[in-house]
């Protein structure tokens, strides 16, 4: 890094910024209803770092999965844009990797078979990623259950299988809708861990959503806070916790601090209503 | 599986039933031209099958049954899939698919006799023609079942209409096939029957005919039970398949009763 010259680093500046993975530029989505217009989202304005774990917590009814279907290419923005990679997102995306709140696999298909769905769809050959799957799925502690289906593993399970399908093929933003929200709370820390360890092997870009002040404080680098009606960003938080984190973390006094920080922000709003 | 009490007690009540039956025909002397014993059918499905009486009109009636069940299906599985994908489709022919399920499809029988004939085509026809219509209602309501979330998720994962239907609506109609089938199966025979009834030259329903014009009434009981026979065979093999195909619906796994077990309900 010695030889580096100065030149480059007065490129530094536009460095970073090309280095932003996600750039969501003043993004508003405004929804026609029968009653008139509803603004689900405004002016959302932020970024994210390639390998940086983001979490955006807010209340339900923040617009945080608006903001999502926007992101996975789902849903048009009404203004502003959204970029992954530079480019900017106009529909369906092979180089994202969504996990939702349910694990959605099909229960027709194997674990393997669930697992290597993106493989499928986008023509990426299956014998070449079998071995990835494998790989992934052990990484995931479900070696051996390739060849079950979904019906026969538990929530907690189905979770992880779904999240080495969006993990599959490589993408390069792993989009995580409340993932864990259906699974009760001990399987839940659980999952954080393993989620934190995964990320930790691969650094993926994650961008977290959840309306769990202390699981995104857990997991994050840093805190993106959005309020309802209309979805705003509030505060963007960086987490500076050391990793890996342990569940003992959740106890310390610098946890408390960040996720009382977070709470206070929701409290000037007006409290929340959801 | 039944435990071997609850079916005995069953088979003690079906042996019940026939004893109480074949006591009343004969304390009550009741004539064998309205009602003949359970012996007297049994002695008229003995001597049947060993002239060999049946084999011919049960192999006639069995292929109008199978070629009128796939003739049948082909066609609603082929406009249920095109009305559960086009709006337009549906605006269009819906109405006239309804206004024909209304419509008693056995009343078409003497026309249908007119138009294909009294050979095996117009069998085929009716049977087709009155197997149609439930298969084609689950088709479509099978294809528009797809869970929402697993929609977003093949469209996130850029898919194209064709993968959707294909990997996801498919599959997730399947269960609802398999059942349309079960009906078809059933209505193609009664589809078959009719059609014979009304003309045709051989067949078990035209068996059932020539006996009531000889006052048969037991070699008509005789008949009855092999239809019942070769309709609960037709539906044992619909469900064998359903089985297999569909280990992953939990609704199966809720329905685990034989088909021999449902036959006798």
């Amino acid at each position: 890094m010695s030889s580096v010259p100065p030149a480059d680093t007065a490129a530094s500046g536009r460095a970073s910024a090309a280095a932003d993975l996600i750039a969501v530029d003043h993004l508003s989505k405004i929804y026609q209803t029968r009653t008139g217009p509803v603004t689900a989202l405004e002016d959302i304005h932020f970024s994210i770092e390639e390998g940086q774990f983001v979490a955006l917590v807010g209340p339900s009814g923040c617009g945080k999965s608006t903001l999502l279907k926007i992101l996975t290419g789902l849903v048009p923005a009404s203004e502003g844009t959204a970029r992954l990679s530079g480019t900017p997102i106009s529909g369906p995306r092979r180089d994202i990797g969504v996990v939702f709140q349910s694990p959605v696999l099909f229960p027709w298909r194997t674990v393997l078979g669930n697992v290597l769905l993106p493989a499928d769809v986008q023509h990426l050959g299956r014998a070449q990623l079998t071995g990835v799957a494998t790989e992934l799925l052990a990484l995931v502690g479900l070696a051996g259950f390739e060849k079950r289906y979904p019906w026969e593993l538990s929530g907690g399970m189905q979770q992880r299988v779904a999240m080495v399908r969006a993990l599959i093929h490589n993408p390069a933003i792993l989009l995580m809708d409340e993932p864990f929200g259906a699974l009760d709370a001990m399987t839940r820390e659980q999952m954080n861990l393993e989620l934190q360890r995964i990320w930790l092997e691969h650094r993926k870009t994650v961008l977290f959503i959840t309306h769990s002040i202390a699981e995104a404080v857990f997991l994050a680098d840093r805190v993106v806070v959005m309020t309802p009606r209309p979805g705003r960003i509030m505060d963007d938080v960086a987490i500076e916790l050391a990793r890996p984190r342990n569940l003992d973390v959740m106890t310390s006094s610098e946890f408390g601090r960040y996720v009382k920080r977070i709470r206070d922000r929701f409290q000037a709003k007006g409290g929340l209503d959801a | 599986m039944m435990r071997p009490p609850q079916f005995l007690l069953r088979l003690l009540l079906v042996l019940a039933i026939l004893a109480v039956w074949e006591g009343a025909v004969r304390l009550f002397g009741i004539p064998a031209f309205i009602l003949p014993a359970p012996s007297s059918v049994l002695v008229a499905l003995w001597r049947g099958i060993a002239s060999a009486l049946y084999v011919d009109h049960l192999r006639i009636t069995l292929a109008e049954t199978l070629l009128g069940f796939v003739f049948g299906s082909i066609l609603a599985l082929a406009l249920g899939t095109l009305i559960a994908l086009s709006r337009r489709m549906e605006y269009f022919l819906y109405p006239f698919i309804v206004m024909f399920q209304s419509m008693p499809k056995v009343a078409l029988a003497p026309l249908i006799i007119v138009w294909f004939g009294l050979g095996l085509t117009s069998k085929v026809a009716q049977a087709a023609v009155t197997a149609f219509f439930p298969l084609m209602v689950n088709t479509i309501a099978g294809l528009r079942s797809a869970d929402e979330d697993r929609v977003a998720l093949m469209r996130s994962l850029d898919a194209s209409e064709l993968q959707i239907l294909t990997m996801l609506r498919v599959p997730t109609a399947m269960p609802f096939i398999m059942a349309g089938f079960e009906i078809a199966m059933v209505l193609s025979l009664i589809g078959a029957i009719v059609a014979e009834f009304v003309g045709a030259q051989k067949g078990l329903g035209v068996l059932i005919m020539s006996m009531t014009f000889t006052m048969d009434v037991a070699g008509q009981f005789s008949v009855l039970l092999i239809l019942s026979v070769l309709g609960l065979l037709l539906n044992w093999v619909i469900v064998a398949i359903r089985k297999r195909l569909l280990f992953w619906d939990p609704a199966q796994k809720i329905a685990t009763t034989t088909p021999a077990e449902r036959g006798t309900i």
